[in-house]
């Protein structure tokens, strides 16, 4: 410090013909410490305040970490009494009724629960949302960088994001009374007709709901989420490689299919994920046209209930302690199955996004 | 022979370039259709039930006409309100930790990796988590815990918006110019302030607008206060109390079978998207016109 002040005091009078204030700090300075130093003195130690407000600042931080542990603890705690009861057998295992073989997954009466129908419910409705979600998000996000006119993009981009802002509520309102009877009326009797002899398709439920409603909404739902993530991670593609194949006289497509896409792919996974994570945990679209019964069919047309939705309809009016253990398990599940997918979509996106994109292949 | 071999090839590429083309503008106009049909019916059927009548009263009873959403309009003021004050000082706290002090650390990381993470969290495993952690103990010298409370619901929902107002936190403070903050420390200013006074202060424009936007998501949430503030049919803002909120009247009014509730339920989905189109624009509007241009 001590070295370079003396240099600095050299080179100003040189560009500064008279600067006052200056020379009287340095003249100051010569006995005994600097002015500077003595002022900062006088004005007090801004150590002890400076270490307090970090630490303050520290601890906003570290009560993310908090949150996390109080959720695991809370829910585990909570869920004892089934754990006890029947371990890790409650996603997997049902009891059968003695007289007609049925098995009956969920019984709050008799106290017999099966996370079965709602595991299964879940499944089939997310699986269902990135089979319809995940080529459009990503014929959206091709567009969107690679096609687009320059005056489109912006507004495009907007709105994408406006439809991952929506709340869950206002999407199962619109399900409920526009997309169901649509269903109810066009589109199902349709799929019976066509893909019946599937099986996955019959016509015993009039209703509308059901899985194939619930995947739909869901579908729209995840499709901005996934596509402007995807669009994120094909504009973190350098421009080099879309120059490179295009100088090999390529066509456009074959350079998005090479250039981009190839390069992105572990980032366009991990949105996917993201978007399968999210799909997972909906709650209040997927209560309102799942059709929330406890049961398993094959059929995509028929109603059932997920993990949010059983936990949504029947917590607030559970009839037993074991019966509310029960939804905290299956909100248990959720919790963790959403955190280990988060965790890995996260990864993946900022492999890509952080990374240099040519490694990853 | 081989020419035209060629030919037929660069012929069968340029198809595959045009088709994809096609499905990719297919694929975009498939996605901006749902968004434009869901705004128009929300604006056709709601527009034509808001009047004063509904942010002023009070539901009517089932089945008669009339009435407003008062008490929810009122519920998720106090909701968000209780939610805010615990969510944005402990967001913006740990989004300035994380751009200020622990930039690039493993603690740092470790932190931004965990925010994502929660962000990710189903709403309804809060809700689960309130109730367990406030609606479901009972001490008896400690208030609002033993019932289903507005307090609860508070508190589902500013756990909920410490990531979102954290990471948008960071991302602002991260676009403040180092010499910023080196002209401050060079002055001799401790670095409690020149965080507060200057670092935060230039970039509070695109702090509050992250502020805003996790306010607005939270302001839709419904799984978090099925269970913890229920719901009232009444005016009420009291803290100990159930409470209502516009997200949860929506929902029970779309289960139901009376017109005039319907219609409610959409004239309050539309004051709900209106709030949350004006907090996505403006911080759009902000972050492109960029953090500094207003203030230096």
């Amino acid at each position: 410090m001590d070295s370079t002040l003396p240099e600095i005091r050299i080179h100003q009078p040189q560009t500064e013909p008279a600067p006052e204030p200056e020379p009287a700090v340095t003249a100051a300075a010569a006995p005994e410490q600097s002015a500077i130093r003595r002022y900062l003195l006088a004005r007090g130690n801004s150590a002890v305040a400076d270490r307090l407000f970090k630490v303050l600042m520290l601890l906003c931080a570290l009560s993310i970490f908090v949150i996390v542990a109080l959720i695991a603890y809370q829910l585990i705690d909570k869920s004892q009494l089934i754990w006890a009861q029947s371990g890790l057998k409650f996603f997997y295992t049902a009891v059968k009724d003695p007289v007609t073989g049925q098995p009956q997954y969920w019984d709050p009466v008799n106290g017999n629960f099966s996370a079965i129908p709602f595991v299964y419910g879940t499944l089939v409705s997310s699986f269902l949302a990135l089979l319809f979600a995940v080529p459009l998000a990503i014929g959206v996000a091709v567009f969107l960088t690679e096609m687009c006119p320059g005056f489109l993009r912006g507004p495009l981009a907007f709105l994408t994001e406006l439809l991952a802002a929506i709340p869950s509520i206002i999407y199962g309102l619109w399900a409920v009374f526009v997309l169901v009877p649509l269903l109810r009326v066009h589109v199902n009797p349709v799929l019976y007709r066509g893909l019946g002899w599937t099986g996955l398709f019959t016509d015993d439920n009039p209703t509308g709901l059901g899985y194939f409603a619930s995947g739909i909404i869901l579908a729209i739902m995840i499709l901005p989420i996934i596509s402007s993530l995807t669009r994120e991670v094909m504009s973190a593609v350098p421009h080099s490689q879309r120059e490179a194949v295009l100088a090999l006289g390529a066509t456009r497509w074959e350079m998005v299919r090479m250039g981009v896409l190839r390069n992105a792919r572990i980032g366009i996974v991990g949105a996917i994920i993201l978007g399968l994570g999210r799909a997972l945990g909906e709650t209040m679209a997927v209560t309102m046209v799942i059709g929330n019964t406890p049961e398993v069919h094959k059929s995509l047309l028929a109603n059932g209930a997920s993990m949010a939705s059983v936990i949504a309809n029947e917590f607030a009016e559970a009839t037993s302690d074991l019966h509310r253990s029960a939804l905290v398990e299956i909100g248990l599940a959720l919790f963790v199955v959403t955190i280990i997918v988060n965790a890995i979509a996260q990864l993946l996106v900022w492999a890509v996004t952080r990374g240099t994109p040519s490694q990853a292949h | 022979m081989s020419t035209s071999a060629l030919q037929l090839r660069s012929r069968f590429r340029a198809v595959t370039d045009h088709t994809v083309t096609v499905l990719a503008i297919l694929a975009t106009i498939l996605v901006i259709v749902p968004l434009a049909v869901i705004f128009a019916e929300l604006v056709y059927k709601g527009a034509s039930s808001l009047d004063w009548n509904f942010f002023t009263k009070v539901p009517a009873p089932e089945g008669e006409s009339g009435g407003g959403m008062a008490n929810a309009i009122m519920g998720s003021a106090v909701l968000l309100g209780l939610a805010s004050v615990i969510g944005v000082p402990i967001g913006i706290g740990s989004g300035v930790y994380l751009a200020e002090f622990g930039r690039g650390t493993k603690l740092a990381n470790a932190v931004r990796f965990t925010a994502d993470v929660l962000n990710g969290v189903p709403s309804i495993v809060m809700g689960l988590t309130a109730y367990a952690l406030i609606v479901a103990p009972h001490i008896g010298f400690l208030p609002f815990l033993g019932h289903y409370s507005a307090f609860s619901g508070g508190v589902a929902l500013g756990i909920m918006m410490i990531p979102t107002v954290c990471r948008s936190t960071e991302e602002m403070l991260l676009m403040v110019p180092h010499a910023v903050r080196e002209a401050a420390l060079g002055l001799g200013v401790p670095n409690w302030r020149s965080v507060l006074s200057i670092t935060v202060k230039t970039a509070s424009p695109g702090i509050i607008t992250g502020c805003m936007l996790a306010f607005a998501r939270v302001a839709g949430e419904t799984a978090p206060l099925l269970f913890t503030a229920l719901g009232n049919q009444f005016l009420s803002t009291s803290l100990n109390q159930p409470i209502a909120a516009l997200p949860l009247q929506i929902y029970n009014y779309a289960n139901s079978p009376y017109e005039d509730q319907q219609r409610m339920a959409w004239a309050g989905a539309l004051v709900l998207i209106v709030l949350i189109v004006l907090a996505v624009s403006l911080v759009r509007y902000v972050t492109s016109r960029g953090v500094l241009k207003g203030n230096s």
